[in-house]
């Protein structure tokens, strides 16, 4: 996973609340297979009208259409949990989204993905989004949580320690849970099958609901 | 010990250690995979050379972009027929169970887990679909999560989670006639918002929870995550029970007995604590319609579409003009005037047995408005099969609906299924999102009941007010 440590860039300013993924990423798009190359159906529908000409949607507009930071209104990413929305915003080179409140899965795949979800509320969360539409570079410093608004104004922030560390080393989950967990789930899942054994269904249920596919 | 509450119980049977943040590792007993979130985790398995950690917690369907006519024939070439090929080659490789297309245990992950006994009480059940809230009806923890969790599933059977807040919703009173359990979820999105469950994990509860079906639960369930909430689970009780007995995927004999004895223990305790109290009163419900772009903005059918001007909260006020341009709605105008060209009935939320009854029961001895194309897609083959067991194909065919085979269709407009630019639908899926149902489509989410009054009607309409057939 790319390194999240500091970024200084402008910001696209998009001042809408509920904003959720099948405007970020429409459906029909899901058919695709690949993570790489999304960028260019992000926010599909708000970019191009039906003739195919682009509008002048912020991410179209320079210096936005650079832009690593976008600041967006309550409930950022909320609706389904594709994170074909996550892939998009990254391969397009956004790689932190600040809003007051965010959809709880598109949160959580953010931070598989390198990306960083900035919470920012009420006052400060206005002065962000005023800052953005200045279209002046905002910096986010993971390292030292705080983000710098063009006129100098410093928010401190509070980042979930494991995230932010995972995101600054470009962990890699699924490593680190098998190779540091492996035997605390095997007696895990142990117990549970000493204690719930109807949860595991490699006791011939599942093979005889299957036999007749299996078979072929 | 403090009393727990029943999402407690289960996130606890199922911690495998606690990391000093705070956060746990959650053991996954059960995960669903589909075609639209798989192909990237699978992708990750393969580069990474890694195994899966179970394969018999696994089954595999394709529903998102299956189309629902001539199943009998292959695939056209394109990117539909792709992504389900490719899912075969995973699931193949890997050793995980595949229903296909023409399989009568086909259906959408969410109708068909309950229907094989895969969903079972006191379990933690997976789906790279947000969806997967609805298998909490049967008491289990149940939560969608993206591809690359999905990839941690079949890796580790296990996730790195921080436990959820809970907040209880209480139903109490009885529905009146023509008032669905679609109408309490609407309802009470509409009062918390789409953002009020964000956090927690919401437990149905109150006198109205004990009269309704599984379906009827798995309805409530499945929207919770419509007010944000990853999880929305009901109590396992002899509803519950009698659903699951002789399921293939139940367990049977002896184990039975000793699964029922723990699933008794799993409903939370009296005098449980909650973060969160929301209470409803089912009684005082009416048939509802949404008229904006999320399922928060949703009124009583018998009102008249709000008017931006009288909400004093600026950003509420620029997302409601907002979601007003995008329906072509006029402020004021009564909801029951607003035409639809398209009705859908069928999804996750409302494509169950029960739904096709009521549905057919409205449109029974009428015919649909001419100017109205409308679909019933039954959410499994299962349903489908015991559907027309029943007749209720030939009271939709009779009526002017067209009767289609399994699948997510026209909730999410994947397949052939969609609306075109402007067209607008009475749906009884579960979101209103731009272009969810199509690009440029506009939707109004109800009740299977409500939908197809509105199919007879051509327009939206309260369904008890429709005139008696002759
Ligand atoms: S029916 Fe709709 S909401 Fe349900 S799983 Fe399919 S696409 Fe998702």
């Amino acid at each position: 996973m790319q390194k999240f440590t500091k970024i200084t860039s402008p910001a696209a300013a998009l001042r809408e609340a509920d904003v959720d993924t099948d405007v970020i990423f429409p459906a029909r798009f899901l058919l695709l297979l690949d993570k790489a190359g999304l960028g260019k159906h992000l926010f599909h529908e708000r970019r191009h009208r039906r003739d195919g000409t682009r509008t002048d949607f912020v991410l179209n507009t320079p210096p936005f259409d650079q832009a690593e930071i976008l600041v967006a209104g309550a409930n950022f990413g909320s609706g389904s949990s594709r994170e074909q929305a996550v892939w998009a915003l990254t391969d397009f080179g956004i790689r932190c989204v600040i809003a007051p409140s965010f959809g709880e899965i598109f949160y959580s795949n953010c931070f598989k993905n390198g990306a960083l979800p900035l919470v920012i509320q009420g006052d400060a969360h206005e002065r962000v989004m005023l800052a953005a539409e200045s279209g002046k570079p905002i910096t986010v410093d993971l390292e030292t949580q705080t983000v710098e608004l063009p006129d100098g104004e410093v928010i401190g922030l509070d980042i979930d320690p494991y995230r932010r560390r995972t995101l600054m080393l470009g962990l890699d989950e699924i490593g680190s849970i098998l190779a540091d967990d492996a035997d605390e789930i095997a007696a895990f899942e142990a117990r549970l099958r000493a204690s719930q054994p109807w949860l595991f269904l490699d006791d011939g249920r599942l093979e005889r609901l299957f036999a007749d596919t299996r078979a072929r | 010990m403090t009393a727990r509450t029943l999402y407690e119980k289960v996130w606890q049977s199922h911690v495998v250690r606690d990391y000093d943040d705070g956060t746990s590792l959650l053991y996954i007993d059960r995960h669903l995979v589909q075609e639209v979130s798989s192909p990237q985790a699978f992708a990750g398995l393969i580069e990474q050379n890694r195994a899966l950690a179970r394969p018999s917690a696994h089954i595999s369907v394709a529903d998102h972009a299956v189309p629902t006519r001539d199943r009998h024939l292959p695939l056209a070439e394109g990117l539909a027929a792709r992504q389900v090929e490719r899912l075969i080659e995973n699931c193949t490789r890997f050793g995980i169970d595949y229903i296909t297309m023409t399989d009568d245990r086909h259906g959408i992950v969410h109708v068909i887990g309950p229907e094989l006994g895969f969903t079972l009480p006191g379990a933690t059940l997976v789906c790279g679909d947000s969806h997967t809230s609805t298998h909490g009806a049967f008491g289990a923890i149940a939560f969608g999560i993206g591809a690359s969790e999905c990839e941690c599933v079949f890796a580790t059977q296990t996730l790195r989670q921080r436990k959820q807040k809970t907040m209880r919703v209480t139903l109490n009173g009885a529905l009146q006639p023509g008032v669905a359990v679609k109408d309490i979820i609407l309802a009470l999105i509409a009062k918390i918002g789409t953002h009020g469950g964000v956090g927690y994990a919401i437990e149905y509860a109150g006198t109205a929870i004990a009269t309704l079906s599984m379906e009827a639960r798995m309805t409530l369930c499945n929207m919770s995550i419509e007010a944000g909430s990853r999880v929305g689970m009901v109590a396992p009780d002899e509803t519950t029970f009698s659903y699951l007995k002789g399921r293939p995927l139940a367990p049977a004999g002896e184990a039975w007995e000793a699964a029922l004895a723990h699933w008794q223990t799993l409903p939370s305790e009296p005098d449980a604590v909650f973060d969160k109290e929301v209470d409803l009163d089912v009684a005082a419900l009416s048939p509802h319609v949404s008229w904006g772009t999320n399922p928060g903005e949703t009124s009583p059918v018998s009102e008249r579409v709000p008017d931006p001007a009288d909400q004093s909260d600026p950003v509420r006020r620029t997302k409601m003009e907002r979601s007003l341009a995008y329906m072509d709605l006029k402020p004021g105008m009564p909801l029951e005037e607003i035409d639809v060209d398209h009705v859908f009935i069928g999804s996750c939320t409302n494509g169950r047995l029960e739904d096709m009854r009521i549905a057919a029961s409205v449109v029974k001895g009428r015919k649909v408005a001419p100017t109205v194309t409308a679909i019933a897609v039954p959410g499994s083959a299962s349903v489908r099969k015991q559907a027309e067991s029943e007749g209720l194909d030939r009271i939709f065919i009779d009526a002017g609906f067209e009767w289609r085979a399994s699948g997510c269709s026209m909730c999410v407009a994947m397949n052939d299924d969609r609306l075109k630019p402007g067209e607008r639908c009475a749906s009884t899926s579960n979101r209103n999102f731009e272009g969810r149902q199509g690009q440029g489509g506009r939707t109004h989410l109800m009740s299977p009941a409500m939908a197809a009054a509105a199919a007879i009607a051509g327009h939206l309409i309260d369904v008890r007010k429709l005139e008696p057939t002759t």
